[in-house]
């Protein structure tokens, strides 16, 4: 007589550990790829193709950005105009797809700079630790209180609006996020076994930093800035709809949203499809950005 | 061979006495119980009975068997011990007696009984009336098992609510109680106190408190003592002894065959799922029928093994013998002067960590350091290492000025003293690969490889003689065993060509199995490259097979040095003589 006892309690993890077998370190592309959850793959996809509108927009666009064809002024979607067009008549798809290389350049460039000055400022507080760490959490405190956009408001209306001060405005009020992070890895990392077994070598500290405390900090913030790009997307797009982004007539995201809002009542997908972009692109750049933390995760311990 | 290790001559009687010592000496309020018949519960009563057992995890393709087929009995007023080694299944076995296999698990039995109930139809709910009430389960680390957040009173008192037991004020009365049966000094203040607050020996004691608050007829304990201090782990053992002489059935789960030896009846030794032996515990560590106990009680390191290898070579095989040490008493490798640390904690009170250690360590030799948790022992490696800096004192290494030296200075000579850590896998960069593990520890030696196959090739060397071979080079250290991993540890430390060795508890999170070759490994490799070790454990036995000479170290100072045999057999120290007592030994003359 055999039973079966239902086990019910969901401890997890709770497997015992058997010992594994020696396996090579660098695993092929093959088995990186099994076991991409559809969603994933979709969302890569739309990232690809965001990404190559970037890059080369006339592969993917029926007509160019600011060809006016006033005869046919705010069609609605059809086989030859997907989104519809606009009062101009020009089509909103192709502007759509014209406006991902300033949007992606400015969700890339805000990033970036937000995460160069984070690196500086994170490094430096969690290296140097005593009054410099003391001064940096201070000053990254100060951010901190004001609200993100507010900061972004307050660098366009010192310098104006421009495609530049977008960039910088939104890098700047996204970095102390960023510093934060970069700092509670240093500190982490710091006082890793292998930091202490790497001076025990005799290394040197430029060596251990450049080796060992640079690339493990930064590793889990590979993942934070994919997700970063999509953030900064949103926010440029939000500046550009209150009229404090990139200035018309370029077709930029927000700045098409801005645009649409006067027909919202008669032609609403002048409003909706564009901004539908915006989601589908920020929903699936943070969808891969969640893929490849937990791939890195994983990886790590 | 074998009686030179454990002559048979001398039967294991001492372990029985040392039980019947306990039993009479510690509870005075219930007594032996299979004494007398009017003793409400027989000590051969069968509490458990399990036969059959099998448990997996995962369905289809992944499905795969962790128990195969295990049988036992639990009876009252005995214990139980299964033995076995990471991996073997004790550990899941222990937790489906409680029901709490886990997720995706599947459980088959051909008998499961407690009692006169049949446990193989249990569904959650019929589970949950069980544990705690007939079923008490202490596990390893009560920091873990006790929610930080409640009293320890509350925690104490949990399986009498879930039970509804009493009104609330009776509960907090009778979990003052039990803590106080525990041996837990103050229980009505220790009651209102949260288990950060308390010692580890005292958590676990409040854990073991919890799990008989409602006398079960069964305790389950998952390695009770693994994590405390020898000292600790003694009063641990006697509590549960008391227990087992209230008439409780206790099914001991641990790795550790000594522990086994002084608390255990009977003896069930596990591996890959399976019962490879089973019995009497004096029958089973006395004259081991399976093989794999005989090694396993083989790999045990004690004043009896000093000089002999734990691993047993294989059948026909003969142990090359160990070559006559040369140990060169001229001039110390490693000379430690007066080193005191003190550190000015948050409150601005200074703690005197390290208090006026000296210690000479000669080519080729050993020195032991031993101690239990906070005796200083590590900080002390580390002023050896010069990774801290001592508050005074000095440390030279071949003579030389090693500690005053600056930063700078220090890091060129760094080449000349190695460290091998308790935790190799979070010494590693969890980047790299063993390879770069160690051809980046040859570029600081004295004679750094020029080419990268000049450095893959010593690589391979250095991997060849730990043990290892050249396909390990591509491994990612988190993908090889715990023995592997320490193996690649002792290679990367070696790589430089250093005179002097720091092993800070280098064994200590290792199975017994691969603890033996890992010491086997160090004593081979010392024989010959003649590297001296300063050897750090916590580890009595392992000590005291390692070491030719030994430090004591208590709160920071140390009471006692010599020679091992004389630390070991003519200890002077009162402390000394205690650890030595509190030891749990196998039965060996």
């Amino acid at each position: 007589m055999s039973a079966t006892v239902s086990s019910t309690v969901p401890t997890g993890g709770s497997a015992p550990t058997a010992p594994t077998a020696p396996t090579t370190g660098a695993r092929p592309l093959g088995s990186l790829l099994r076991g991409v959850r559809p969603g994933v793959a979709l969302a890569s996809l739309v990232v690809a193709l965001v990404v190559l509108a970037a890059l080369v927009p006339s592969l993917l666009a029926p007509s160019g950005p600011t060809q006016i064809d006033l005869g046919n002024s705010l069609a609605a979607p059809s086989l030859s105009h997907p989104f519809g067009t606009d009062e101009a008549g020009r089509d909103l798809f192709s502007r759509v797809v014209y406006g991902t290389r300033l949007s992606l350049g400015i969700g890339l460039g805000a990033t970036g700079i937000a995460m160069g000055l984070a690196i500086v400022l994170g490094f430096l507080s969690g290296l140097a630790g005593g009054v410099v760490d003391t001064a940096v959490t201070r000053i990254l405190e100060v951010f901190f209180a004001f609200p993100s956009l507010l900061a972004a408001l307050l660098v366009i209306s010192v310098f104006g609006p421009s495609v530049t001060t977008s960039i910088v405005a939104v890098g700047l009020s996204s970095m102390p996020g960023y510093a934060r992070m970069v700092r509670g890895q240093v500190l982490n990392v710091k006082q890793a076994g292998y930091i202490e077994a790497a001076h025990a070598l005799g290394h040197r500290p430029s060596r251990v930093l450049a080796r060992h405390l640079f690339p493990n900090a930064m590793r889990p913030l590979v993942a934070v800035l994919t997700l970063g790009v999509g953030q900064s997307i949103v926010w440029a797009s939000s500046l550009a709809f209150l009229g404090l982004g990139v200035p018309p007539p370029n077709p930029e995201w927000g700045a098409l949203l801005d645009a649409g809002r006067n027909y919202i009542t008669t032609q609403w997908w002048l409003e909706i499809l564009p901004g539908l972009v915006i989601v589908l692109f920020a929903i699936s750049v943070t969808t891969v950005g969640r893929a490849v933390q937990q791939r890195l995760e994983g990886a790590a311990r | 061979m074998t009686a030179s290790i454990r002559p048979t001559s001398i039967p294991t009687t001492s372990v029985e006495v040392d039980e019947d010592l306990l039993l009479v000496g510690t509870t005075g309020t219930t007594g032996v119980v299979d004494a007398s018949g009017s003793s409400p519960v027989s000590s051969d009563r069968a509490v458990l009975s399990v036969s059959g057992l099998r448990i997996g995890f995962g369905q289809g393709e992944d499905r795969r068997e962790v128990v195969k087929g295990i049988s036992f009995t639990a009876r009252a007023g005995r214990c139980l011990a299964i033995v076995g080694e990471s991996g073997s299944g004790k550990s899941v076995t222990a937790r489906t007696l409680v029901g709490l296999t886990g997720a995706g698990s599947w459980v088959e039995a051909d008998a499961l009984r407690l009692g006169d109930a049949d446990l193989t139809a249990q569904r959650e709910r019929d589970w949950r009336a069980i544990r705690g009430r007939q079923i008490g389960f202490v596990l390893q680390d009560a920091l873990v098992s006790l929610d930080q957040l409640r009293r320890v009173g509350d925690e104490v008192a949990e399986p009498l609510r879930v039970h509804r037991w009493g009104t609330r004020a009776s509960r907090a009365e009778r979990a003052v109680e039990l803590l106080a049966s525990v041996g837990v000094p103050e229980p009505e203040i220790k009651a209102r106190q949260r288990p950060y607050e308390l010692s580890g020996g005292l958590r676990q004691r409040a854990l073991i408190a919890s799990a008989i608050a409602l006398d079960p007829l069964l305790l389950i304990a998952d390695e009770p003592t693994t994590a405390l201090d020898v000292t600790i782990q003694a009063q641990i053992l006697d509590l549960l002894s008391e227990a087992k002489g209230r008439g409780q059935a206790i099914i001991l789960i641990s790795h550790d065959l000594s522990v086994v030896a002084r608390l255990a009846d009977d003896v069930a030794v596990m591996r890959d799922g399976e019962i490879v032996e089973q019995g009497p515990v004096d029958e089973v560590l006395s004259a081991p029928r399976h093989p794999y106990t005989r090694a396993l009680l083989d790999a045990v390191p004690s004043e009896h093994t000093r000089g002999i290898r734990l691993v047993r070579p294989a059948e026909g095989q003969t142990a090359p013998a160990r070559p006559a040490r040369r140990i060169d008493r001229g001039r110390p490798v490693l000379d430690a002067r007066h080193l005191t640390k003190v550190y000015t904690g948050p409150d601005r009170v200074d703690r005197t960590v390290v208090d006026d250690v000296s210690f000479e360590l000669f080519a080729g030799e050993t020195l032991g350091i031993v101690g239990e948790s906070g005796s200083g022992k590590t900080t002390t490696a580390r002023m050896a290492l010069s990774l801290i800096a001592p508050t005074s004192g000095e440390v030279l290494l071949h003579g030389e000025q090693w500690s005053s030296l600056s930063v700078a200075r220090r890091r060129t000579r760094r080449a000349r003293i190695g460290v091998v850590y308790q935790d190799p896998l979070s010494s590693f960069d969890p980047r790299w690969s063993a390879g770069r593990i160690l051809t980046d520890a040859l570029a600081t030696g004295p004679t750094p490889p020029s080419s990268r196959e000049e450095a893959r090739t010593r690589a391979v060397r250095l991997l060849e003689q730990v043990g290892l071979r050249a396909e390990h080079l591509d491994a990612a250290p988190l993908r090889l065993s715990g023995g592997q991993r320490q193996r690649i540890a002792i290679a990367r430390a070696l790589a430089p060509e250093p005179g002097v060795l720091v092993c800070d508890e280098p064994v200590s999170a290792l199975d017994v199995s691969i603890q033996a070759q890992v010491l086997d490994l160090l004593t081979d490799l010392q024989d010959e490259l003649g590297v001296s070790y300063l050897f750090i454990s916590h580890d009595l036995g392992v000590i005291h097979h390692m070491s030719d000479r030994i430090l004591v170290m208590k709160d920071g100072a140390v009471v006692e040095s010599g020679t091992a045999d004389d630390v070991f057999e003519r200890p002077r120290d009162p402390y000394t003589q205690r650890l030595l007592t509190a030891l749990p030994r196998l039965a060996q003359a």
